[in-house]
């Protein structure tokens, strides 16, 4: 496979190794690593890499995965909106089995009679509303700067197409409030970030820059092992030298300044707004809301949602571990009765959760 | 959730979507937001059934050349 085959060869992996070791016997303090994308999480786990790195180097998972630091909440709108009469509601599959209050899913939704549909892509949206002119398609807006401007460019379509039965239930976030946040948490002391390849593809390096001027390392990282253990030693390299920036590893992939083209579609469609994070809170200006020249595409101006009494689930660590300050094994419900085919928090259902991870690999 | 894969684009239609092969398996994609112009035979990263970015060659390549220096040269 192109682009992944030479990116998994074991002479690289094992260069690196030793340029890592090398490294860290440079620095007498150890080093907390923080990545902050599901597909790191998932990564790091399936190539065993925290096997192959030495001791002094500790790696933790940050709120990476969209499906996790969804909103009690939020999971309990979209099981209304899915409820509704005369509706299909589009969702990617890791959505169905994250829980909202009462441990109800959209899948149990869905056994239940819902009409709801998993979709890869928000652009089958168009020829499910075009096929159904009589119902309300609903989407579920899901997913940080990698996903947003793709459901910002079928937005657009179905404007020019004029479809008028298509919505988006946006609960988009943006990455790099939330890593101010991180950087900001006393209860954490993170010495640098594994940035996130294919948000960087969108959003460029620039938007980074408040971790160098807080003194930690950043460098954008790509997903196979030696994308990951180049990153890891780039990171080493800036704590050695002293001189942290935010460094690009995933060159094949990401441009300093982004994805205009694509930027420009999410922001002609959505502005910011306060969002609220499952373990981290309300966050200032990390959401995704649309613009009011798009707000017939906007579920939630659409349907007047009634007012739902949301509540988290008793004793589920997830909310510590999205911030990094717990391990999935710190949990108390973590394999015991929590487990992939049982989940009882977000981070055991969806494959790059933290905790379905360290289930499957550690 | 971010996940991409690199394809190569075999075929592109008249409405801008293209049909993109990831090692054997075909997909469709749409290329509105691609960030550069791309044709037939071109490597894009695609997410969710959109070209996010057109993968240059030569930097790749140079990335793959610098490592391999690296390790071939043991400077360690």
């Amino acid at each position: 496979m192109k682009y992944i085959d030479e990116y998994r060869n074991p002479a690289l992996v094992e260069g690196l190794l030793t340029k890592i070791e090398n490294a860290s016997r440079q620095i007498s303090c150890p080093v907390t690593i923080m990545e902050i994308c599901g597909s790191h999480t998932y990564a790091i786990g399936h190539f065993g890499i925290r096997k192959l790195l030495p001791e002094s180097i500790r790696l933790v998972s940050g709120p990476g995965c969209p499906v996790c630091v969804t909103s009690t909440r939020d999971v309990d709108i979209a099981l209304y909106l899915a409820g509704m009469n005369n509706v299909i509601f589009a969702t990617f599959g890791d959505m169905l089995r994250v829980p909202g209050t009462g441990s109800d899913s959209l899948q149990k939704k869905r056994a239940a009679g819902a009409d709801i549909r998993v979709v890869s892509s928000a652009d089958e949206c168009i020829a499910l509303s075009q096929s159904n002119p009589q119902k309300e398609i609903i989407m579920m807006g899901i997913g940080f700067e990698t996903t947003a401007p793709t459901i910002a460019a079928t937005v657009d379509n179905c404007r020019r197409k004029g479809i008028n039965n298509f919505s988006v239930f946006s609960v988009h976030k943006i990455v790099p409030p939330a890593i101010h946040a991180l950087i900001a948490d006393p209860l954490l002391k993170i010495d640098a970030f594994l940035c996130p390849g294919h948000v960087s593809t969108m959003i460029g390096s620039a938007a980074y820059q408040m971790i160098p001027d807080a003194g930690c390392a950043a460098v954008i990282t790509g997903f196979e092992p030696v994308d990951i253990l180049e990153g890891i030693w780039m990171i080493m390299e800036q704590i050695v030298s002293g001189r942290k920036e935010v460094a690009i590893q995933y060159s094949r992939g990401v441009k300093p300044e982004g994805n205009t083209k694509a930027m420009n579609f999410l922001q002609s469609i959505f502005r910011v707004a306060d969002a609220e994070w499952r373990g981290l809170g309300t966050i200032p200006a990390s959401g995704l809301v649309f613009r009011k020249e798009y707000e017939a595409f906007d579920t939630l101006t659409k349907f007047p949602v009634p007012d739902i009494k949301s509540t988290e689930i008793k004793g589920c660590g997830c909310g510590d571990i999205l911030r990094g300050i717990k391990a999935p094994q710190d949990c108390p419900l973590f394999k015991k009765i929590c487990t992939p085919m049982n989940p009882v928090g977000p981070c055991m259902v969806s494959s790059e959760g933290t905790c379905s991870t360290h289930y499957k690999y550690y | 959730m971010c996940i991409g894969f690199p394809g190569i684009i075999i075929s592109i239609d008249k409405d801008n979507y293209a049909i993109i092969d990831i090692s054997g398996t075909r997909r469709e994609v749409c290329l509105d937001i691609v960030d550069e112009p791309v044709d037939v035979g071109d490597y894009v990263i695609s997410h969710a059934g959109y070209a996010i970015h057109k993968i240059d060659v030569a930097t790749a390549q140079e990335k793959l050349n610098f490592l391999q220096e690296l390790i071939d040269n043991e400077i360690y």
